[in-house]
């Protein structure tokens, strides 16, 4: 258990910190699907995601946060803790109802 | 590859949300039955893990990028059908909390990066192991060549589903979008191999508990 604790602590450090230090020096640049739509669509820039009024965070960007840096950083760590923890509730959940620990084994 | 909303039609849409609930389903009656008490936080750290890394967009030849996708990295690590499972938890907050990839679209992108990439090229890491050397490299190996498969492939299904949905002709398509997802797959198994590679050492336990017990001793070697 003491184990698990720690590379749960480890994990999700690191993964705040890449999500938190590492994100906003991501390449900009739009990805392979954006960039065939682009092209084929007659250079039309392509519409990312619903209406900005649907997303908290559209764009990875805290809406109010003038400097991109910060706000993609903020966004990053919001969007991270988020899901680990809709993951692990749902882990917890699908784990519990089993009675011993022991027997079958995984796929 | 999270595509955008407005480009599926509705029978598009509505059959790869069809499967992607469906693979899903399975997936959460899989779990309740094995998902051990071990796994727990390992699947909201790799989960975790996977939101941030995809982040991280590098910049490939031709004006264009890509990110770690992490598909076949989680079924390695919790089978194929977890897999799938995380991948939509991943892709339902993107989608919900930061306008990555459309509501009408969410059924597709499960269906591309969670069935197609982590439950189906699951198979392919495994029918390579079969065939590869029961050694580390060979785990590794198997590992790599299908985390570049499960990018390509999804790729390409997400070109299917724009021409099914009469909005991109299939010839023209299909080869952009694997001739640049091609090159993005091979990060992805650079970071795949990375990661595995981290794990191996940290958590030995974690990475052999997937393998057949023969691979797991050379492994552990």
């Amino acid at each position: 258990m003491k184990r698990n604790m720690r590379f749960l602590l480890a994990g999700l450090g690191l993964s705040l910190v890449i999500a938190f230090f590492l994100s906003p020096l991501a390449s900009s640049l739009p990805d392979g699907l954006e960039k065939v739509l682009e092209k084929l669509l007659l250079g039309e820039p392509v519409e990312e995601g619903a209406s900005p009024a649907s997303a908290p965070l559209p764009d990875y960007v805290v809406p109010g946060v003038k400097n991109k840096w910060v706000s993609t950083a903020l966004a990053g760590l919001v969007g991270t803790i988020v899901v680990f923890a809709v993951a692990l509730l749902m882990a917890k959940a699908l784990a519990r109802k089993k009675s011993s620990p022991a027997g079958r084994k995984s796929d | 590859m999270h595509i955008p909303p407005g480009y599926l039609s509705s029978e598009v849409a509505v059959g790869t949300y069809v499967v992607g609930v469906g693979v899903c389903t399975a997936a959460v009656w899989k779990a309740n039955r094995d998902l051990s008490e071990k796994q727990i936080p390992l699947l909201g750290v790799m989960a975790a893990f996977v939101f941030a890394a995809q982040m991280l967009n590098f910049p490939i030849p031709g004006g264009t990028s890509g990110h770690f996708l992490g598909a076949l990295m989680l079924a390695v690590l919790l089978g194929p059908l977890t897999a799938c499972l995380v991948m939509a938890v991943v892709l339902a907050v993107q989608c919900l909390g930061f306008a990555d990839g459309g509501l009408d679209a969410l059924g597709a992108n499960i269906f591309n990066m969670g069935v197609v990439a982590g439950a189906g090229c699951y198979y392919v890491y495994v029918f390579l192991k079969r065939f590869l050397p029961k050694t580390r490299a060979g785990f590794l190996a198997s590992a790599a060549v299908a985390a570049w498969f499960s990018i390509v492939l999804s790729s390409a299904f997400c070109a299917v589903e724009l021409w099914l949905s009469g909005k991109l002709p299939l010839g023209v398509t299909l080869p952009l979008m694997v001739g640049i997802h091609s090159v993005i797959g091979l990060g992805e198994a650079a970071v795949t191999v990375g990661v595995l590679t981290v794990l191996m050492e940290a958590r030995p336990d974690l990475v052999r508990d997937r393998l057949s017990t023969r691979t797991a001793a050379m492994v552990a070697e």
